[in-house]
């Protein structure tokens, strides 16, 4: 018969195979954001399963859907647990905030492009974060494991956007990265009475960055498309390369290998090809209204 | 005759058989015989013995479509389709009055052009379960479906829909992640191809590089002669059922018959299409204002993705059995057409016409290059004749890269 030509040298299975996870706990971070707690419930894929920081899982909430959301806990967990901090925004989303500790969900994963630490290790980069609303949970394994790597990093800084302070992520945990020696800087849109630090959007924070070492320093930044597309501008304007500036695109994603076409951006397929990308390859298309 | 077994192909293993780089050899190593007429529907009869499964043509609601053939009989003999842009029409090849029709051959079995089907539906089904969730006291039990190998043959696809199979493959197989379903089909598919001997006036394969005449990527390829057919092999599995055959040599003045019908093809292709660098003059128009021209007319009905052999996007839905205790994950055709397709918790991103058909188009035509290293289009014309308003992408792309078509 016609034989299908030959496969690639490492073919993947494109699977739909969606593994049952329990909740473990959850915590309610801020108004509609709550980080859950997973384990898969086959106790070897509990033990075999690993993520690279900026990866993401399908969350599977049988009759309602599946839902891409990235990994916000610890790269290399000995506990086979694994965060995910999840927004409520639409009916995957609300069906599992239904869910209580101890219920199931499906899980597959991971999938999509890590951020690119392994490219800064070890070659005294300073890296800076830049976060705009829950576009912090993405980048938290980022300072995980540079906490963890702390001396194959130089200056390690983190830029932080909210709405209000009442919408600041993680904020008792920054408290405890920032006397870990990571360098945290704050910024709302609208401050309320309690609120000391600064007031406006995160490029602004960028563009008040001193002692960037130009040729030494990688940025990774997520947050909405349009907060990415100025923080990046401000980067520039600061004079770094654009080859260093990295962004963590959203799409709609179905399948997670390349398969369904929701997520394409010109010729990429964000969910295989991204969701970090290189502002260098994604300069070009964010200017395209609709792309 | 009796049945034609072809080894054990209940696996998947069979991707590394040596036949598979038969095709790319030289086509005339392989022995080419002579199929009377009067064994036509013979080995029709053979094929369904044979195999589980026979799809070729067949009139349907008005359409020549694929679908099981028992016999020779259920094939369009004698039809012709007439087509143009938003217009397909079946006629009698006897009663119509045109110059495109060979004379000597009005009582054909492949005397038509492609209609709306492709065999896509064959290798990445329109409807498919993937997977069953059940719920239990212990929480949900998920396990992926398998469904049963079908041995099909695959009877009459022309030049470009080989070339549209190939694409798929390298969409589905070889791109980084193999999809089981399409792999499973695609390694129990015996391809009977048949060249060509007329062209619609919405055909473009020459531009495509991609037709009218079948050069590889099938087990047997025929060319339908007033008597008879010309039948050519092109792999192990075609050698094996040509063998049971025990057809004829072929004469001279037969193979001359076949050149000269093959050839009528060619010369009544007359649409064209400019793909020279034609992915970055498509990409350097992404803000051109005929994008907007376009949009005033085009529907987003996603007929040109549901005709087109090669569009590949899909969606998943949940489907719920009897209680929301049991719930199948069935995975359906999709279009960049419809506007959920780009959505997103603050909204579609592609929520107007003219970013859908640009989506369209462009990733046929030019991001395709990138992400497959062949452009999407195989030339068929499908996207044209199935079109409710006539749009015609290769006046489109002219108008867009502002060339004297």
């Amino acid at each position: 018969m016609t034989i299908a030509p030959s496969l690639s040298p490492v073919p993947q299975q494109g699977s739909w195979q969606s593994h049952p996870a329990e909740i473990v706990s959850i915590l309610e971070e801020i108004e509609t954001v709550s980080t859950y707690r997973m384990r898969f419930r086959d106790p070897e894929l509990a033990r075999s399963y690993r993520f690279k920081a900026g990866q993401f899982n399908m969350l599977y909430v049988p009759g309602c859907g599946e839902v891409a959301i990235s990994h916000s806990g610890p790269p290399d967990s000995d506990t086979g647990d694994f965060l995910h901090t999840i927004r409520v925004v639409g009916r995957v989303t609300e069906a599992i905030r239904a869910l209580e500790v101890g219920e199931t969900l499906g899980v597959r994963g991971p999938f999509g492009n890590p951020w690119p630490l392994e490219t800064y290790r070890g070659r005294g980069f300073d890296v800076f974060l830049v976060a705009g609303g829950l576009g912090l949970a993405p980048l938290r394994p980022v300072v995980y494991q540079l906490l963890k790597e702390r001396d194959h990093y130089g200056r390690i800084g983190l830029l932080i956007g909210a709405r209000s302070p009442s919408m600041l992520l993680y904020s008792e945990e920054i408290r405890a990265w920032e006397s870990s020696g990571i360098e945290i800087q704050r910024t709302v849109d609208r401050a309320d009475r309690d609120w000391h630090g600064s007031v406006g959007t995160v490029p602004l924070l960028i563009d008040r960055l001193r002692g960037v070492r130009l040729d030494r320093t990688a940025m990774l930044v997520c947050g909405p498309e349009v907060m990415m597309h100025y923080s990046a501008q401000s980067a520039i304007r600061l004079g770094l390369d654009p080859s260093a500036i990295w962004v963590s695109m959203e799409r709609n994603m179905q399948c997670g290998f390349g398969h369904c076409g929701h997520c394409q951006w010109g010729s990429l397929f964000l969910c295989k090809d991204g969701p970090v990308v290189r502002w260098d390859s994604a300069f070009s298309k964010m200017r395209v209204r609709d792309l | 005759m009796t049945p034609i077994h072809l080894g054990n192909n209940s696996d998947a293993t069979s991707t590394s058989s040596k036949s598979s780089s038969n095709h790319t050899q030289d086509r005339n190593q392989w022995p080419h015989g002579f199929l009377p007429k009067e064994q036509f529907p013979a080995f029709i009869d053979l094929l369904n013995q044979s195999f589980d499964e026979v799809i070729g043509p067949r009139v349907d609601q008005g359409a020549i479509v694929y679908d099981a053939i028992r016999s020779a009989s259920e094939l369009p003999h004698g039809w012709t389709d007439v087509q143009s842009p938003g217009v397909y029409r079946l006629e009698r090849k006897s009663s119509i009055d045109d110059s495109r029709i060979d004379p000597s051959c009005e009582e054909e079995y492949f005397g038509y052009n492609v209609g709306p089907h492709s065999w896509k539906k064959y290798l990445f089904p329109p409807l498919t379960t993937l997977m069953k969730s059940k719920k239990t006291t212990d929480g949900w039990q998920m396990e992926m479906t398998a469904e049963p190998i079908r041995r099909r043959v695959l009877l009459g696809v022309r030049a470009c829909e080989l070339a549209a199979i190939a694409i798929q493959d390298k969409v589905f197989l070889t791109s980084g992640t193999v999809d089981p379903i399409y792999q499973t089909r695609r390694n129990h598919l015996l391809i009977i191809a048949v060249n060509c001997t007329q062209a619609a006036s919405t055909c473009f394969c020459t531009s495509m590089n991609s037709g009218p005449e079948c050069r590889s990527g099938f087990d047997l390829a025929m060319t339908e002669l007033s008597d008879g057919f010309l039948v050519e092999v092109g792999s192990d599995a075609g050698q094996t059922i040509f063998e049971s055959l025990k057809l004829r040599t072929v004469t001279t003045d037969e193979i001359d018959r076949g050149r000269t019908r093959r050839a009528r093809a060619v010369d009544q292709i007359t649409k064209r299409m400019n793909t020279d660098g034609i992915r970055d003059r498509l990409l350097s128009q992404l803000e051109n204002p005929h994008w907007n021209d376009i949009a005033s007319r085009c529907l987003s009905c996603a007929n040109c993705t549901m005709v087109c052999p090669t569009c590949f996007c899909s969606s998943v839905d949940e489907v719920h059995e009897l209680t929301d205790d049991e719930i199948v994950r069935q995975r359906r055709w999709d279009s960049c057409f419809n506007v959920d397709i780009s959505h997103l918790s603050g909204g579609p991103v592609r929520d107007t016409i003219r970013s859908r058909y640009r989506q369209w188009l462009t990733h046929k035509l030019a991001t395709w290059i990138d992400q497959f290293d062949t452009s999407g289009c195989v030339g068929c014309g499908r996207c044209i004749t199935w079109c409710p308003v006539g749009i015609d992408l290769t006046k489109e792309v002219a108008t867009l890269c502002e060339e004297s078509s």
